[in-house]
């Protein structure tokens, strides 16, 4: 079927196209060339007076896995107010803060998203992370693989094996696990609470290993960069949520040694310990650091006033927050040698002086930033926020009068403390589309998706222009997915599945020679059970792997 | 006759997948690491291939045509059992949704135990390779591991190496409730569990005055429940200097009312001594005939763990409303589907609604059930995912035999294909 979108304001960064009008033709799934041949188009769209740009991408959304299962179960109320019933093509569910799956597939694609990258999968959970993700409707996915605070990665450092069997180890467990990219949360950290250490500094050692954070840090990220993985290292850094973590994640940028590396929600690592209630914004410095540092991108982890809840890899840090848990319930795990989570709701107040702070900080650090390509748009979803949340966000980037007048109703302490009255910038159409779909696509390393040129996969979205751009982001007009119109006026008339975006990373084979015996020996399943076939993701008929190709190679 | 090696597991809970299963043709023998539990479990014989309507032999057609009869213009059917793969309950799950069922896992009375200790406070656990390698101390409250699970001491135990130990035997073992039933606690050197034995019903005084020690409480009485306080206060002081210690319980076993508060007490024990300083984790049993995996799969499917409501068309949940036994009692359901892929002696609840059975080969019942359509076990007959007892891990479960008996999943397909 020949699909021809006409005449809508184009928005496509990664063709460095802002804001034309263009014609966009789309066959078989994929955006083609205007057809020469005179063959009838099957489908127009008068798309005249509406913004096309291609589907959103969210890079870091806790969508799948072990601890948003736990999130769900902990929290039955929070369900009960937000139920979803069933229609003759979706399936019912529920939503909120940890929606079901199919909830959160039609509400992401309803807001003309159509992928989500789950940003913690643990190598021992990663069959349930593709199972949810698998359940997970029309959007594509794909995950990063924990590294870093698992014992046999430690026992690596400390035994001071060389960087290419860290390699090794990197490339297996990622085709093992099937993700996309490699995660560190709170570097060593979640292995030093199982031996009592309640925190653990940037150069501090785990108690057992004598190992660092920094040294974690710069190995995986040296690991990544050599294996050719195009997704940078994708860090949550040490101390989140501690007042004073500005300086840590400073000092975690410069010891980087100028690697490529993703800063996750670094909103929650940007604070200082400044004023009466020693709470202060670190934005500015942060954002100066990401500024001069081309090697440094981030996503915001921007919170929103509410109650949601928070489900992290990082028990260390979660447990010490769960005296904040609201309601007053939380659940820590320490899981399989591998890593942890955590799982305390929030509930973030506009009238709390540090929540209405965190929210200033987080809009500081977007708007300081200066370059589109290097920053993202997250929530952190759902510790910050709900991902539902995204055109309210949308809104306080690009609208400044609506942002201060947002700003005026938090806590009065906060308002002092904060610069973003004095902050003029508004996001543009354009750099939202950046910072949603052209980097989004570029920074995960996804061929063929985030741009709007010919030969890549038709990923569309399709908006009404409206200068409130929350009503405008919330509903878009049409969803392209792969080609078929999955959503109109921001509801779902077609249910497809997405495809699980991984690389493949090549290994020396011989690293099961050292693998095997430690399986045996110390943890609790066969190497051989432990790896996830291609056919665990596509046996149901509906999934499929999609491999992308490594940096150097074409 | 082939051997199959590293074969994983989904009766035990524990998650064994080091089972060699020798196949002859659909016969199964477990040739190594087996067990009371497994062993049996593995080996049953096929028995039924046909599917049945009113007790004569059908195609897979027509059985699921007339279950889609069963369940068409039904007022509140009910699907209880749910003892399948993720597959199964996938499709279950997708059933229920369109017929607007109430979806009742088999041990739910059991799991709520925990579940509503979990929703009310939360708690602190850990996983078997934690316990395998830094587990110092092991308190087991109210139940008989041994029994649940042969090889648990084995393989988590009194495993040979752990990374944080030095010594694997000198781990300490305490149980205080239910006595063990054999000698699988004796550490390979010969030292012996100690044994603080009560009744059942004595467990939420005893959990209690332990909870009081471990805060630093002072209790008046010299003993609970026949247990001297000083052997309490001996096991709070060893929880409290434990390198890693574990709390383990079987919430099957803690058979009062109000359990869930003992299991609570236990949770909120270990928070208190996370909280003072020390590490300390939960372990909840569980595992069985597809219960994590029912809870796994509802938890992501609707948000709720598995005894969950579609008649509004969307997912209720309530712990007690939508027990099948009281759905039952009070006449509140309109027809059955009883869903058993791993044990064939796992019988529908007596009833005389219409009764469908998805169940294990091998079923014999009092009463045939208006279609009954056997089907093959995960992990035996086909390929699928059971979660273990802590959870986390969802093992691959391999195909053994070429049986022709559908999955639990398929039969679902056909009947929702057929409705």
């Amino acid at each position: 079927m020949l699909i021809k979108l006409t005449g809508g304001t184009v928005y496509d960064p990664a063709s460095g196209i802002d804001g034309q009008q263009q014609d966009i033709y789309v066959q078989d799934g994929r955006i083609i060339d205007p057809p020469t041949d005179g063959r009838p188009v099957d489908q127009e769209y008068d798309l005249r007076g509406k913004v096309v740009m291609s589907g959103a991408i969210d890079m870091h959304t806790h969508i799948g896995g072990g601890k948003g299962n736990i999130a769900r179960t902990l929290l039955p109320e929070d369900h009960r107010m937000d139920p979803v019933p069933r229609t003759p093509i979706t399936r019912s569910g529920n939503g909120h803060a940890m929606p079901s799956t199919y909830v959160a597939g039609y509400r992401y694609a309803e807001m003309g998203y159509t992928a989500c990258f789950e940003p913690a999968v643990l190598p021992i959970n990663a069959r349930q992370a593709h199972m949810e993700m698998g359940d997970t409707p029309i959007v594509d996915k794909g995950g990063y693989v924990m590294l870093g605070s698992d014992d046999f990665f430690l026992r690596m450092m400390t035994a001071n094996k060389d960087q290419k069997a860290i390699n090794d180890y990197v490339a297996w467990t990622l085709n093992a696990a099937k993700g996309i990219g490699i995660k560190v949360v709170n570097a060593g950290g979640i292995n030093a609470f199982k031996f009592n250490q309640r925190k653990l500094d940037l150069d501090e050692q785990n108690s057992h290993y004598a190992v660092t954070p920094r040294q974690i840090l710069q190995t995986l990220a040296r690991a990544v960069q050599e294996l050719g993985i195009t997704h940078p290292l994708h860090v949550h850094g040490c101390n989140l949520g501690v007042p004073g973590n500005l300086e840590t994640t400073l000092n975690t940028i410069q010891g980087i040694d100028g690697l490529p590396m993703h800063l996750t929600h670094i909103q929650f690592h940007s604070y200082g310990t400044e004023g009466d209630f020693k709470f202060s914004s670190g934005a500015a410095q942060i954002a100066e650091a990401i500024n001069s540092n081309p090697n440094i991108t981030a996503d915001v982890g921007q919170i929103l006033f509410g109650q949601t809840v928070t489900a992290s890899g990082d028990n260390m840090r979660q447990h010490a927050n769960h005296r904040f848990a609201s309601p007053n319930k939380w659940v820590c795990m320490d899981i399989e040698c591998d890593a942890g989570c955590g799982v305390v709701p929030f509930k973030y107040k506009d009238q709390n002086f540090v929540n209405a702070l965190q929210w200033a900080i987080g809009l500081e650090i977007f708007l300081l930033v200066q370059d589109p390509w290097r920053i993202f748009l997250t929530t952190d979803h759902p510790n910050g926020a709900p991902f539902t949340s995204y055109p309210h966000l949308i809104r306080l980037l690009m609208d400044r009068s609506f942002r201060n007048d947002m700003l005026a109703t938090i806590h009065p302490e906060a308002q002092k403390m904060t610069t973003l009255a004095s902050i003029e910038r508004e996001y543009t159409l354009n750099e939202i589309a950046i910072m949603t779909r052209a980097g989004a696509a570029r920074i995960i390393g996804l061929k063929d998706r985030g741009a709007l040129s010919a030969g890549n996969w038709a990923d569309i979205t399709i908006y009404t222009e409206n200068a409130d751009r929350q009503a405008m982001f919330t509903k878009p007009d049409y969803v392209f997915k792969d080609g078929e119109l999955v959503v109109k006026d921001g509801q779902v008339v077609k249910v497809t599945w997405g495809t699980t975006h991984i690389v493949k990373p090549e290994y020396d084979l011989s690293i099961e020679k050292d693998l095997k015996p430690y399986f045996d020996k110390y943890l609790t399943m066969k190497l051989g059970n432990f790896k996830i076939s291609d056919d665990e993701i596509s046996e149901d008929g509906r999934g499929s792997l999609t491999a992308h190709p490594l940096r150097g190679a074409a | 006759m082939t051997e199959i090696t590293e074969v994983p597991s989904p009766f035990c809970g524990i998650g064994t997948d080091d089972l060699s299963i020798q196949v002859n043709g659909v016969a199964l023998k477990v040739t190594s690491n087996g067990c009371a539990v497994n062993t049996p479990a593995f080996e049953q014989a096929v028995t039924d291939t046909a599917p049945r309507v009113a007790g004569q032999s059908v195609s897979l057609a027509a059985a699921a045509s007339k279950a889609a009869e069963l369940l068409r213009d039904t007022n509140q059917p009910l699907f209880s059992g749910c003892a399948t793969d993720v597959n199964g309950m996938r499709a279950l799950l997708s059933l229920a949704d369109k017929t607007g069922a109430t979806v009742d896992n088999i041990n739910f009375n059991v799991a709520r135990r925990n579940l509503l200790a979990l929703q009310d406070a939360g708690w602190m656990n850990t996983t078997l390779a934690e316990l395998k390698n830094r587990c110092d101390l092991l308190v087991v409250v109210g139940t008989d591991l041994e029994a649940f699970a042969p090889r648990f001491f084995e393989r988590y135990l009194w495993n040979e190496e752990s990374m944080f130990l030095d010594n694997t035997a000198n781990r300490e073992v305490i149980y205080l409730g239910k006595k063990p039933s054999g000698d699988a606690s004796t550490s390979p050197t010969g030292r012996k569990a100690t044994v603080l034995p009560c009744a059942d019903a004595d467990l939420p005084d005893v959990t209690a005055a332990l909870a009081a020690l471990v805060k630093g409480n002072l209790v008046l009485a010299q003993t609970i429940a026949d247990i001297a306080i000083a052997d309490l206060q001996a096991i709070a002081d060893k929880l409290k200097t434990a390198q890693y210690g574990v709390i383990l319980w079987g919430a099957g076993a803690l058979a009062f009312d109000q359990a869930e508060l003992t299991v609570q007490t236990l949770c909120n024990i270990v928070k208190d001594i996370n909280l003072q300083g020390n590490r300390c984790s939960g372990f909840p049993l569980g595992g069985k005939e597809g219960d994590q995996t029912a809870n796994q799969v509802c938890g992501w499917t609707t948000g709720y763990p598995a005894r969950v409501n579609f008649a509004r068309g969307y997912p209720e949940y309530d712990p007690y409303l939508f027990d099948t036994q009281i759905l039952l009692n009070n006449g509140e359901a309109d027809v059955l589907l009883w869903v058993q892929a791993f044990n064939s002696a796992a019988l529908p609840p007596k009833t005389d609604l219409p009764t469908i059975v998805v169940g294990r080969s091998g079923m014999t019942f009092e009463k045939e059930p208006d279609v009954f359509i056997p089907v093959g076990t995960p992990g035996i007959d086909h390929a699928g995912h059971a979660y273990r007892l802590d959870n986390v891990v969802a093992i691959r479960l391999k195909k053994l035999r070429d049986s022709g008996l559908p999955s639990t999943a398929a039969a679902l397909a056909a009947i929702e294909q057929a409705l």
